[in-house]
């Protein structure tokens, strides 16, 4: 089965090195991207040309954005009763302390760190992947 | 002396009762030679007990990690969890739910009590080994766990 996968992203670069990784694994994956946290929010909640978006499997989202910034989109994934049940992982180039700890409080499912080496980022790629999109079970949306 | 606790290894409380399962899990763990200390809960009490420290475990680590089976004595997975996520001190642990049951209703449950994911325990044991390999390879590897706080 397809799974929907919502990259939340505003480096080409990173997209398209996701992008090919994904397609590596041999699954079928329908990757949306979203370049800010305003236009990640629009399409969860399908607003404006968003509207025939589908429901996300599992959401990776960067923590550094423009217009609203990871941490704020986290936040408004886990209050929403709808929205907090698809697992988001936090995939971002900051290691900083206070933004795992923070992450893990607004109850990000997982913190990964993006490595700086092309190979490395795609062999995490596959490895987000394999383990969340075949190993773990994720929640069946009951309608739309 | 001040312990070091970055050099501490890495501290997982499993909260399962059937005792071929634990024996698996450490067996799995000790192969993936990840330097962890697995505490045992065998059931939702004792391992409320445990993150609590109440009791006999006064002096318990705070878990970097929870494995968490659904159906268990005395208190059910599905409340524990519930009180690990309610409490703004623990919820900031991942907690996995490793268990026997496929139910979708089970699934969403978790999902909706912010259980980090969910993952079902095989009953072959060639496959339950390799469920507990990637959880190493994966989350005590890969991925950023939670800092370790001061008194935590």
């Amino acid at each position: 089965m397809t799974k929907e996968v919502l990259l939340i992203e505003d480096n080409p670069g990173d997209v398209r090195l996701t992008r090919e990784a994904f397609r590596d694994v041999g699954m079928l994956v329908h990757l949306h991207v979203a370049n800010d946290g305003v236009d990640a929010m629009a399409f969860l909640k399908r607003e404006g040309a968003h509207a025939d978006a589908p429901r996300p499997d599992f959401i990776l989202l960067d923590l550094n954005l423009p217009k609203m910034d990871g941490r704020e989109v986290l936040a408004r994934i886990k209050k929403d009763e709808s929205l907090k049940t698809i697992p988001t992982v936090i995939l971002t180039t900051s290691a900083a302390e206070s933004d795992v700890a923070n992450s893990y409080q607004l109850q990000a499912n997982c913190y990964l760190t993006k490595p700086v080496q092309l190979d490395e980022f795609e062999a995490l790629v596959k490895n987000i992947s394999d383990f969340w999109l075949r190993k773990v079970k994720l929640p069946q949306q009951p309608q739309g | 002396m001040n312990i070091n606790k970055a050099a501490m290894p890495l501290q997982i409380l499993l909260v399962e009762d059937s005792p071929g399962d634990v024996r698996l899990t450490q067996e799995a763990f000790r192969e993936a030679g990840t330097r962890i200390d697995l505490h045992v809960a065998v059931d939702g009490v004792a391992a409320m007990s445990f993150l609590r420290r109440q009791g006999d475990h006064g002096q318990a680590p705070r878990p970097d990690f929870i494995l968490l089976d659904l159906n268990l004595p005395k208190m059910d997975g599905r409340e524990v969890l519930a009180h690990i996520k309610e409490d703004t001190s623990l919820k900031t642990i991942p907690t996995i739910i490793l268990t026997t049951s496929e139910a979708e209703g089970d699934i969403l449950k978790s999902y909706q009590l912010q259980a980090n994911c969910y993952l079902n325990k095989p009953v072959q044991f060639d496959a339950f080994e390799t469920v507990v390999r990637t959880i190493n390879d994966f989350w005590l590897t890969m991925a950023k766990l939670p800092p370790r706080a001061n008194g935590g």
